[in-house]
């Protein structure tokens, strides 16, 4: 393994100063950090620590009920926090779906959105691959069973995050510190397709530090649902995911946001689908109606057609859910 | 001197009379009247404990003084010849002590060995690896058995790479299937598994006054011991190999394999103690696989369902290994006047197949259940009925009575035919059979010491299965002492020869022998009690760990208050395994039932339920046999649903050899799995006990890929069953 060292700032301007410098990164829960630290796919000399770092930790519900949820909140506790599992379901459930009881005890909201892709060609320390400074994408003519139907192109990964879909859905935005101060983006736009760059899978600059993530407050009537496909179902990558929060107002979908996860480089939101079900009843047919749009656009690679057909069918199934609860809720407010 | 001793075999409601001529001292083989204190009752592992708060040392816990920790350098070409290895920059590094080249001059699989390092610390040593300067001068390469067997296709050794096949015919095959009334003909293809034992494959090895002591994690401690005395050219009593706690081997962990030596190279470079066990990664890359197979199968049946003909034409890969065949199962499961079987072995530039749980049995068992089915399906006959027609062993036919009950195969089947919507259930059967009787060869030390305490010394290993559990309530069965009171010593060939851990002969090999040595040490106990209690030696027996007259319980003597008029600290007694004598059958049977349920929306299948029967010979313990019934469903669920080595054929490289993208079942995966044992007293040494790692795995993937192609309604002849797949073939429906 590579050797490095890692330092403690005092605050987050500190911590940003100092992975703004060459051959610096930061490390939160450290899971997807030292797995490329021994793999060599990065070899950074200094971890700067940013766990002890309390004013980027904690779940607060604000008074306008917006959600405001800590980069170094673990995913365990996103999981199973009861404001979280209440209003913003969607969110709790890709956290409860992710990785093993012991991973999400370490990892946290902050490294998993900015984990990187766990495409096999990446990850293997015997490709040179595009995202590693190489000149090719190997998935293209090679194993690319698990790699992406949506946005491909030059890369062809997937953005591995559970939880980017569904904050996607909510409409979440990032305050992020950097160098240049403080700025806040909707995480919607945060991330950033192979053809925009292909060595990132986001917006952050050299220096900058997601310190929390806002979630705004649903419209009522919301309800959400994140659900997933998995080849096994112990410790296992989604093949698809969808995360849906849909508005009912008695027996039609007053608005819509869907977010497709584990099919693009990035979260895939489709508004097409979404503008589909304004306005409908949230029946079978209006669903698989919109389902089929979400996937018009698709372009899968000779391995990955499956996928298509789950994602397809994942779409179909989490409109239904939402819209099963958000009639509920409807029905008793 | 012997006697002949006439024993009831069997069991309840199939037993018989077989007479044998056993040699004094060797006890009566246990029969079908005996009863058990210990025997056939459930023992809590007796290393337990021990396992589950990390007391257990296991070959990576070894820390010797001033011991260094080696690494090793893979070739990262698939095919390669290695012009020049320059260790000079690495033998620089500071806290570098030995760095050695392991002999390869071409790098036939990526993984392959190519040099070593032995250092300070682990990091020096990954640093020193890291400076290793090898010129290899990259050739063309095969990592399909397609890219393999084509024309012109590189050769992985010299010639061509399919080896000649392997033909073995009995009747005429192509006359039977002209003439039978119903036939199919499939082809079912599986994939290379990887064996992922819990501990990587490694050793601690250091060079002393006394020899070569070497500290691994080995199925077979004197067949390590033998290589390495070959390998340094010491005699073998000079070389001293422990293995006191083993992480699983599967098959993959005989012999002194290429980190085993290379350790031992290192120590004796080095001039000091290395410690080398490899990377999760190395495990799937060289240490061993299950070869994949290509395997067309043509059955024919005559109007009565009964098999006229089977024929097998398979070709598999072992990498740059052999071993691939897999028509064990089409030989032996279902008897039949026609069978013939071609197999033929392809090398490609990957890493070498290794002995993997009941080598050839799950991939031909496969291919033969899933034939039988489509064959069935055409006769219009029941799947069940069907085994059932073509079974000839009165086990296996009780096996799949008690099997079809506990299932409720008919009630399933009823309510199934009538399911509707999107989720879809099917239920599968697979029979299993396998010859598990042991060998004679080991032997082992009983010892009672003053405090009454009694340890049995044998020179076998743990793989997992509950050994030291298994001789400790033989032994203390045959004492009539608890088990607390017994100490199983195993793992170190300081101890009596045994053989390795493999074949499932653990059990079947080795209680016969601790079973001899016990009944020595009690004769010589009564020979201290008898002058206590007044009565002859051969009047006594040993029960509830007092020695008493056998006719008279009443004037009886505690076990520890015979032990405390042992003249020294101890006595001992050796006993041995004697070769086979006749048993109740030669073989063992098997079967194993599943539900799955399809999501034939997304492809995604779960097993919900498996009922496993099989025969165990005498049941010794049925809490480590239930075990290791779990963990060969697992394993066969894993390998029909999940697990596949995947090679990029471009690259040469297998893409998937980490724990993240190498897919194994898990514990949300694990299906309610019901074990029903038939204890069978089977005669043959004088336990009768029958190993069973093996059987119980041969049949889980082929009950399993039978239930899926049963949900899904279109057979699905390649593993593992991926949600792709399985949309594929409802596509094509």
């Amino acid at each position: 393994m590579n050797r490095f060292e890692v330092v403690t700032p005092a605050d987050v301007e500190h911590a940003s100063a100092m992975i703004a410098k060459p051959n610096c990164a930061a490390i939160a829960g450290g899971v997807d950090v030292l797995d490329l630290q021994k793999l060599g796919v990065t070899r950074t000399a200094t971890l700067v620590n940013l766990k002890p770092l309390a004013a980027m930790n904690g779940i607060d519900e604000k008074p306008g009920g917006d959600l405001r949820l800590g980069a170094l909140v673990k995913l365990h506790e996103v999981a199973e926090h009861p404001v979280i599992r209440k209003r913003f379901s969607a969110i709790s459930d890709a956290a409860r779906q992710a990785a093993t009881p012991q991973i999400r005890n370490l990892g946290t909201v902050g490294g998993n959105l900015l984990q990187r892709p766990r495409c096999w060609y990446f990850r293997n320390p015997l490709t040179n691959c595009l995202k590693k400074g190489g000149d090719r994408c190997f998935s293209v003519g090679g194993l690319n069973r698990y790699h992406a139907i949506f946005g491909g192109g030059p890369s062809f990964i997937v953005h591995p995050s559970n939880l980017a879909p569904a904050l996607v859905a909510f409409g979440a935005s990032a305050h992020i510190v950097g160098p240049g101060g403080v700025r806040t983006v909707e995480l919607e736009k945060f991330f950033a397709l192979p053809s925009v760059d292909p060595h990132r899978e986001n917006d952050l600059k050299a220096g900058e530090i997601i310190t929390e993530i806002i979630v705004p407050a649903p419209a009522r009537g919301a309800r959400s649902i994140y659900i997933e496909a998995r080849e096994k179902q112990s410790f296992d990558w989604p093949l698809v995911s969808v995360a849906a929060v849909i508005v009912a107002n008695g027996k039609t979908v007053s608005q819509a946001r869907i977010v497709m996860g584990a099919v693009a480089p990035i979260p895939w939101r489709v508004p097409d689908a979404e503008r589909t079900l304004a306005g409908m009843a949230p029946s079978e047919e209006n669903a698989r109606a919109a389902a089929k749009i979400a996937i018009k656009n698709a372009a899968p690679l000779p391995d990955n057609g499956y996928k298509v057909k789950i994602a397809e069918v994942l779409v179909r199934r989490a409109i239904l859910g939402a819209a099963s609860e958000a009639a509920t809720a409807s029905d008793q407010t | 001197m012997s006697r002949r001793v006439t024993v009831e075999l069997g069991y309840p409601g199939d037993t018989r009379d077989v007479t044998v001529e056993i040699p004094d001292g060797e006890p009566v083989p246990w029969q079908v009247p005996d009863r058990f204190e210990l025997v056939g009752r459930s023992t809590p592992r007796v290393d337990g404990a021990m396992k589950a708060t990390g007391a257990a040392r296991y070959s990576y816990d070894i820390v010797l003084p001033e011991m260094l920790y080696g690494a090793i350098l893979r070739s990262p070409h698939p095919a390669a010849r290695v012009r020049s290895v320059d260790l000079s920059a690495a033998r620089r590094l500071p806290g570098v002590r030995a760095a050695i080249e392991i002999g390869n001059d071409q790098a036939r699989f990526a993984g392959q060995e190519i040099a070593a390092v032995a250092a300070d610390s682990s990091d020096i040593a990954d640093d020193a690896i890291a400076l290793i300067k090898v010129d290899y001068e990259p050739r063309r390469f095969a990592v399909t058995i397609a890219d393999a067997a084509a024309s012109g296709a590189p050769s992985v050794f010299s010639g061509s790479n399919l080896d000649k096949p392997k033909i073995s015919s009995k009747g005429d095959v192509d006359r039977a299937l002209a003439s039978a009334a119903e036939k199919i003909e499939a082809t079912y293809v599986t994939p290379v598994q990887t064996h992922v034992s819990l501990e990587t494959h490694g050793a601690v090895a250091r060079f002393d006054e006394s020899g070569l002591t070497v500290w691994c994690s080995t199925q077979g401690i004197f067949s390590v011991r033998d290589d390495l005395a070959v390998y340094f050219n010491l005699p073998p009593e000079k070389v001293r190999v422990i293995c006191e706690y083993l992480g699983g081997g599967f098959g993959s962990k005989f012999g002194a394999r290429p980190e085993i030596v290379t350790a031992a190279r290192l120590a004796k470079e080095a001039g000091a103690p290395v410690k080398l066990m490899l990377p999760r990664g190395d495990e799937h890359l060289a240490t061993g696989n299950r070869p994949n197979a290509e395997q067309t199968v043509r059955l024919g049946a005559d109007r009565s369902g009964k098999l006229v003909a089977i024929d097998l034409v398979q070709r598999g890969s072992g990498g740059v290994g052999g071993g691939s065949g897999s028509s064990g199962p089409f030989k032996m499961v279902y008897p039949c006047d026609n069978i013939r079987t071609s197999e033929t072995n392809v090398y490609m530039n990957a890493g070498p197949a290794s002995p993997m749980r009941a080598p050839g049995w799950p991939q031909g068992c496969f291919g033969l259940e899933m034939a039988m089915d489509e064959l069935a399906r055409s006769l219009h006959i029941d799947r069940l009925e069907f085994r059932r027609v073509n079974n000839t062993n009165p086990v296996r036919a009780h096996e799949l009575d008690l099997g079809a009950r506990a299932f409720r195969w008919d009630d399933t089947k009823s309510a199934l035919a009538k399911q509707t919507g999107t989720n879809r259930r099917g239920i599968g059967v697979a029979c299993a059979a396998w010859h598990a009787l042991g060998a004679s060869g080991p032997e082992a030390t009983a010892i009672a010491h003053r405090d009454g305490h009694v340890e049995i010394r044998c020179g076998t290993q743990d793989i997992g299965t509950g050994t030291r559990t298994a001789l400790a309530i033989v032994a203390a069965e045959e004492l009539g002492v608890p088990i607390s009171q017994v100490a199983s010593e195993i793992g170190d060939t300081r101890y009596p020869f045994s053989l390795p851990s493999g074949g499932s002969m653990s059990a079947p090999s080795n209680t016969p022998a601790v079973r001899q040595a016990a009944a020595h040490l009690r004769d010589k106990l009564f020979r201290i009690a008898a002058p206590i209690l007044g009565a002859a030696p051969s009047d006594l027996e040993a029960r509830d760990a007092v020695i008493r007259v056998r006719f008279d319980p009443s004037r009886s003597v505690a076990f520890k208050t015979v032990c405390r008029r042992i003249p020294g600290d101890s006595i001992s007694a050796q006993g041995e395994r004697l070769p086979n004598y006749q048993e109740f059958r030669p073989d063992q049977a098997g079967c194993q039932f599943a539900e799955v349920e399809v999501d034939t929306e997304t492809g995604i299948t779960r097993v919900v339920r498996v009922v496993a029967v099989h025969d165990v010979g005498t049941m010794l313990d049925p809490l480590t046999s239930r075990s290791q019934v779990n963990g060969g469903v697992l394993m066969g669920i894993s390998y029909a649903l999940f697990e596949m080595r995947r090679m990029d054929p471009a690259l040469g490289l297998m893409m998937n050899p980490t724990m993240d993208d190498y897919k194994l079942v898990g514990p949300l995966d694990t299906p309610k799995i019901d074990v029903i044992f038939l204890d069978v007293r089977n005669g043959g040494t004088n336990t009768g006990v029958l190993g069973i790692g093996e059987v119980v795995h041969v049949a889980s993937t082929a009950a399993v890929a039978c239930a899926v192609s049963d949900a899904i309604g279109v057979p699905i002849r390649e593993l593992p069953l991926t949600p792709d797949r399985i949309l594929a073939a409802l596509e094509h429906a």
